[in-house]
């Protein structure tokens, strides 16, 4: 828990007049997990895109495990990205491909060979409960199928850090806590860093709430209740380009900013 | 978007990047045959029965015609070398052309068009590839190949459907027909008619390519960008005809 895997240094950007960001600065690090909550139009996709490099800061700094990425040519930001696991809002999987290929995109790219892909490919798919479905093509899947082939897609490459916009946007209650129950899983059993993004409190809070345990094979959740404290997950809120709050949810539940205190209501 | 001057730079030079960056593409790893070898496939073979039809009955029509105006002057016997000439340098690469332009160039457009509007395009480079190369530098290498050779099968199906028009619904001697046409050809007429259809491929892919990725606005924008494709990509054809052939085939 201290080494930065993802930093942001005062960046800012702006889409024609419209400032999105305006010097955001923040730190994730290592096995930490980063919610970043804010309404419809505070940025915080755009911030995600910013710091996978699909699109460029006005100013500021991102380092990605303290690689300055705003300023890496095209060619070399493919080697940061790889080190990142996103999850898009609407899963975007190539629905050209089937399952299979999809989740063995990024191994397939890098050349590795034929019986160790199967067998990631395979080992990712049971991880998110769809080996079934490894054969058929992403308009046969529902919304939440969608979601875990995502994440499989994205886990598949062994990213250091996973970014998630909105995972559960448009899912319904059980199939989101099904992907927030992943998303724990990989947090607490796989040590892996992410950002999640989201607008909906209850998904930042059943993150920040519970917890996975291993108990004999079998993957438990229990809610921290009164005595634990789930010390890696964090919030940061965002408000018309900036950064209004940042720490645990114990915190953000005592602000009394008239803002946050709307927002959780 | 207003069509301003200001916009129409924007354009050309954003078209004049991708074909830069296309064209470092072909030099650069990784390479993706098996991309390129089924849009070969996608956009070779499957264009060939449209553009067999269309040769066939552009050289029927063009016998038909040429036969009474030839007729006039009593050169009725010289009509297998008119419809050979035309077919050859003019009416083969650009008729193919164009209908590949409908066919490919649209569906370029529109695949690669919807892969932005759902972020495919971005999750490919979130990926760490690089969409120019996996999907640009494919397409654009497919139709530069294909063209040609379409062009080659269009232009001997319109041969094929002159002289049929020319046997047996105007009555002129087979060997007379063929052996007219054979005469008329030259060797550039044959090499200008291949060197056409290799920019006119090279036109229809990269501006499919360049109208899909540029999409934005959802599912309208998709179909406007397909639109756009095919406007863009037949003005282009006729236009780099018009140069070509003032180049070819130098006034005398």
């Amino acid at each position: 828990m201290s080494e930065a895997v993802l930093e942001m240094k005062d960046v800012v950007k702006s889409y024609g007049d419209n400032t999105v960001l305006n010097g955001v600065s923040f730190q994730v690090r290592r096995g930490e997990t980063k919610i970043i909550i804010g309404g419809s139009g505070s940025g915080k996709s755009t911030l995600l895109k910013l710091a996978m490099g699909l699109e460029r800061p006005d100013e500021g700094q991102i380092l990605i495990e303290g690689t300055d990425i705003t300023k890496l040519r095209e060619r070399d930001l493919a080697q940061v990205r790889i080190k990142i696991g996103m999850i898009f809002q609407e899963s975007a999987l190539f629905d050209s491909m089937t399952v299979r290929d999809n989740v063995a995109y990024q191994l397939n790219e890098i050349g590795t060979d034929e019986e160790e892909v199967e067998q990631r490919v395979r080992q990712n798919l049971g991880f998110v409960g769809l080996e079934d479905a490894i054969d058929k093509f992403p308009s046969e899947l529902s919304g939440g199928m969608k979601r875990r082939v995502a994440i499989a897609r994205a886990l598949a490459g062994e990213p250091d850090i996973m970014f998630y916009d909105e995972p559960t946007a448009g899912l319904d209650p059980i199939t989101s806590r099904k992907i927030n129950q992943l998303i724990i899983t990989l947090r607490d059993l796989k040590g892996v860093t992410a950002v999640f993004v989201t607008h909906r409190m209850r998904d930042a809070f059943t993150l920040a709430s519970q917890y996975a345990e291993n108990s004999n094979g079998a993957v438990e959740f229990h809610h921290e209740g009164q005595l634990l404290c789930i010390a890696n997950t964090r919030f940061l809120m965002l408000r018309d380009g900036k950064v209004i709050f940042e720490g645990p949810d114990e915190l953000i539940r005592r602000s009394d900013d008239e803002y946050i205190r709307r927002f959780l209501a | 978007m207003p069509f301003t001057p200001k916009a129409a730079v924007k354009e050309v030079q954003d078209l004049s990047f991708l074909v830069a960056r296309a064209f470092l593409g072909f030099f650069r790893r990784p390479f993706y045959f098996r991309d390129i070898l089924e849009q070969m496939d996608k956009i070779g073979v499957g264009s060939v029965v449209v553009v067999m039809l269309t040769g066939f009955f552009t050289g029927s029509v063009l016998t038909l015609q040429s036969a009474s105006s030839l007729s006039a002057f009593g050169a009725k016997g010289l009509t297998g070398r008119l419809v050979a000439v035309s077919m050859v340098r003019e009416l083969g690469p650009v008729l193919a052309a164009l209908m590949l332009a409908g066919r490919v160039g649209s569906g370029i457009a529109s695949e690669l068009g919807s892969m932005i509007v759902t972020e495919q395009i971005n999750a490919m480079r979130a990926l760490g590839t690089d969409p120019i190369k996996k999907l640009v530098v494919p397409r654009v290498i497919a139709t530069t190949t294909m063209l040609p050779l379409l062009t080659v099968i269009a232009n001997t199906i319109g041969l094929m459907g002159g002289l049929f028009v020319a046997v047996y619904v105007l009555g002129i001697n087979g060997t007379v027909y063929l052996s007219s046409a054979w005469d008329g050809l030259t060797y550039t007429d044959m090499l200008g008619g291949l060197l056409k259809p290799l920019v006119f491929g090279a036109s229809v892919a990269i501006v499919g390519c360049h109208c899909g990725l540029r999409t934005h606005g959802g599912t309208q924008g998709v179909g406007q960008s397909t639109t756009q494709s095919v406007v863009a990509a037949s003005v282009l054809i006729l236009f780099f005809n018009l140069i070509l052939t003032r180049v070819i085939w130098p006034p005398s």
